[in-house]
């Protein structure tokens, strides 16, 4: 399948990197009784194609100086680009994982690996280049598209983000006949612009999909 | 690089968006030699927003090619006149358009008009309550038009974007099933209002209880399929979400691309020149007297098309900044409060309480279109203040806006930001929560405003557009009692959780809030305190028309873009009947 012959080509990440990243983003969305985790869901692979993207290099954003901290008020005004970003603050934490555990990110226990994590978060971390809360801020918002954009950008394997939440995808045209009655959970097998694109879905006249009802379609999935 | 001077024509509009389009309509209907011109590019809706790719949510909210690309331009901000203004890099509070149709291609289609009060904020407020419910720093002013000279312009864009509503007011009647708040209406809305979903009919329910009254919020997406004055057809809309940011699929989202800009093809004296930016509107040696603008187009090359006629029509920030940088109007200067070119710069104030059940199921998904229902008790002046230290309001409403998963993943208060107990909520709550929204309106002040950045430039080096706005006590003080007559409507649907989000500390530049920044180049009575009079014309440079968000001199709380339609309409109006009959300010 497409999505397979595509799964390791990344073009900008090193393997360690993508090792990093594997490790970091299943902490952050793991795998669970609900289903699978970021790892599996291929958004290290989404954050490498979108960091190859024009967005990697803020190819949109104001990039003139001078430059300056600036209040949280006035938003992103790091220099840096996604690209920079990821490479320096993988390295960073990795080199920061190394003095304080003794090991890589990736080779650390769950609860260690969170403990960084938070800690990034927290901006409690000195980075040397990198400011810690800008690193883990630029990784969580990555993490959850790629957990949840369409799969035609690399992520979401197999619809695992919106099999998770119950989200149908590429919308019918049916739902102004179901949106004012439908009381239980509208539980169909969501549909991707890549499953359009290689024709795996059948269309209605106006060019949206046909839902198809899931087979063990029963409502409230997701014990609380 | 000197300029490549271009064969005059009768009159040029700068920016094809909302309001740009219909000027260039009326104008190329009078037979004058007419270009618009548009910074962006030509849209063909039924290829750039074919299915499946409108259903994008990663394209459409985080990296869309239809909203301004900073890269070459943007705006710098500071919260106050002490800090240091600094760029916005990447967007976030609000999405500018770089397109034919501009912001109005990615609208969320909520056309309600303003409140006559809106009109009239100052004198009313002292009116009713005496200056000493005004803010010492409130610049908030009269527009110089009522609501009533204003209706059938409004009439005329509803008629025109297709909207869909119930009147709730009907030449000074109430009706039912409408809102009772609302002006006169001279006739009915050409299309049925939206059916409440099943979220509003909750909220329609709990508000009713309370002693409100609910209604369905007037919508640009059609309600049902509808041909408008210029015989273009709009299909009805399915509610398939993916509608706020993004363009339409089906064309059931009334925008310029579908209401207006088919119908200029048919003027042969009228060109729509895109990927041309205007820099510079170009004046006589008195001063006085636009004799046309200067353009970059997109290879860099500069023209200067000479024209008698000049409308800017570009989003708020490039009408306050083209006039600026073309020295026209008085700039203003905060600290003597004299001039007004940037003065009164105004936007909205924002609340939410979200609301969790562990007992129904709303599948978030189906709805956009500018589903809603709202209830415009505590709107305005709809209420009185007397006592409560603010004046103006906001409208309350339950939105079914199509809830896609990057950016709608409500999880109750106290819930990790991430890791498995994130995901278990996540994935609970999606289907079983809904928000009650609040937009409330915002008075302007002394110490918010625009002007020209000293520091930063554009891809032209042209100064950027410097921004200074904070929120003030008034808006505090409203937004917190809207939270609470908000909260009243909450309780009395029993949710298993809520989730409380009030106005922000501080005005921030990084959250999506609303694209209704407005002011900077109001409209009034006095040349004191106004860049243009009540038909939107210069006051100093006569034929000079500054058509926009940039002319309100305060915000409502309900969303501009019908307020601006209507001014549209007027101006056009104004310019076909009387300056063009003869040329000279307008009384």
């Amino acid at each position: 399948m497409h999505e397979d012959s595509n799964r390791h080509a990344y073009s900008f990440l090193t393997p360690p990197e993508v090792q990093f990243l594997d490790a970091a983003v299943e902490r952050l969305i793991p795998a669970d009784e609900l289903g699978p985790g970021a790892r599996d869901a291929c958004v290290s692979y989404y954050i490498d194609r979108q960091l190859m993207s024009n967005w990697g290099m803020h190819g949109r954003n104001y990039r003139m100086g001078p430059w300056a901290e600036g209040t949280p008020q006035q938003g992103f005004q790091s220099r840096l680009t996604p690209q920079e970003i990821y490479r320096y603050g993988i390295a960073d934490t990795d080199a920061h994982c190394k003095r304080q555990y003794g090991k890589a990110f990736r080779l650390l226990a769950a609860d260690q690996q969170d403990e960084v994590l938070h800690a990034l978060e927290k901006d409690a971390i000195e980075l040397p280049t990198v400011p810690a809360k800008l690193f883990f801020s630029l990784l969580w918002r990555n993490t959850e598209e790629g957990f949840f954009a369409d799969p035609v950008y690399g992520g979401n394997r197999d619809k695992a983000g919106w099999r998770l939440l119950g989200f149908p995808g590429v919308a019918a045209s049916n739902y102004n006949e179901l949106m004012y009655t439908q009381t239980t959970a509208y539980r169909v097998e969501p549909v991707s612009i890549l499953d359009i694109r290689e024709q795996r879905v059948a269309l209605d006249n106006q060019g949206y999909p046909k839902h198809v009802p899931l087979a063990d379609a029963k409502d409230g999935h997701g014990s609380h | 690089m000197a300029a490549t001077k271009l064969k005059a024509v009768d009159a040029v509009v700068v920016g094809a968006g909302l309001a740009g389009t219909i000027l260039c309509k009326s104008l190329a209907e009078t037979g004058l030699k007419v270009v618009g011109f548009e910074r962006g590019r030509m849209l063909d809706a039924q290829h750039d927003f074919a299915m499946p790719y409108a259903h994008d949510e990663l394209k459409y909210d985080r990296h869309s090619d239809i909203l301004q690309n900073l890269s070459r331009e943007t705006i710098t901000f500071r919260n106050k006149m002490s800090e240091s203004a600094l760029p916005m890099r990447e967007l976030g509070s609000f999405k500018p358009g770089e397109c034919v149709g501009g912001a109005a291609v990615h609208w969320g289609v909520h056309a309600r008009r303003f409140l006559p009060w809106d009109f009239e904020v100052r004198s009313r407020t002292l009116g009713r309550y005496g200056a000493a419910q005004l803010a010492a720093d409130c610049t908030s002013q009269d527009w110089g038009i009522g609501y009533d000279e204003l209706e059938p312009y409004y009439d005329q864009f509803e008629h025109l974007y297709g909207v869909g509503g119930k009147a709730g007011n009907l030449n000074g009647e109430i009706q039912a099933g409408g809102n009772p708040f609302e002006g006169a209406r001279s006739r009915e809305f050409p299309n049925p209002p939206s059916k409440a979903t099943p979220i509003g009919q909750l909220f329609a329910d709990a508000a009713h209880q309370l002693g409100h009254t609910p209604f369905a919020s007037p919508t640009a997406a059609m309600t049902q399929p509808y041909t408008n004055p210029y015989k273009l057809m709009l299909g009805e809309c399915v509610s398939g979400g993916f509608c706020g940011s993004h363009g339409c699929a089906q064309g059931a989202k009334a925008s310029p691309l579908n209401t207006v800009v088919p119908a200029l093809g048919r003027h042969d004296n009228f060109e729509l020149r895109t990927l041309a930016n205007v820099v510079k509107i170009n004046l006589d040696s008195s001063g006085k007297r636009a004799i046309g603008v200067t353009y970059i187009d997109a290879r860099g090359r500069e023209f200067e098309q000479p024209a008698d006629l000049v409308v800017l029509s570009a989003y708020t920030f490039n009408n306050v900044r083209l006039l600026m940088l073309s020295g026209i109007g008085k700039p203003y200067d905060p600290v003597s409060g004299t001039g007004v070119v940037g003065r009164n710069y105004s936007y909205q104030s924002h609340g939410k309480i979200q609301l969790f059940f562990e007992d129904k199921i709303f599948n978030p998904f189906m709805g956009g279109g500018g589903r809603a229902t709202s209830i415009d008790d505590f709107n305005g002046d709809n209420f009185d203040h007397a006592g409560l230290g603010f004046i103006g309001g906001s409208y309350l409403a339950a939105q079914s806006s199509g809830a896609a998963p990057i950016k709608n993943k409500p999880v109750p208060p106290g819930t990790p930001s991430w890791g498995g107990a994130w995901k278990k909520a996540a994935a609970y709550w999606y289907n079983r929560s809904f928000s009650l929204n609040l937009h409330g309106a915002c008075q302007s002040y002394r110490d918010c405003y625009l002007d020209l950045d000293p520091t930063y430039r554009d891809a032209n080096g042209l100064p950027l557009l410097r921004m200074t706005f904070d929120w003030h006590d008034n808006e505090r003080k409203m937004l917190a009692h809207a939270m609470e007559k908000t909260a009243e409507i909450a309780r009395a649907l029993k949710p298993a959780k809520t989730g409380a989000h009030g106005l922000s500390a501080k005005y921030s530049i990084v959250p999506y809030q609303s694209t209704h920044n407005i002011g900077g180049a109001v409209m009034g009575a006095d040349p004191a305190t106004s860049v243009v009079n009540k038909y939107l014309q210069s006051w100093d440079v006569n034929n000079v028309f500054v058509v926009g968000g940039s002319a309100f001199p305060q915000n409502s709380a309900n969303p501009p873009t019908a307020t601006i339609g209507a001014l549209a309409c007027w101006t056009a109006d104004a310019i076909k009947e009387q300056y063009l009959k003869k040329p000279g300010l307008l009384v």
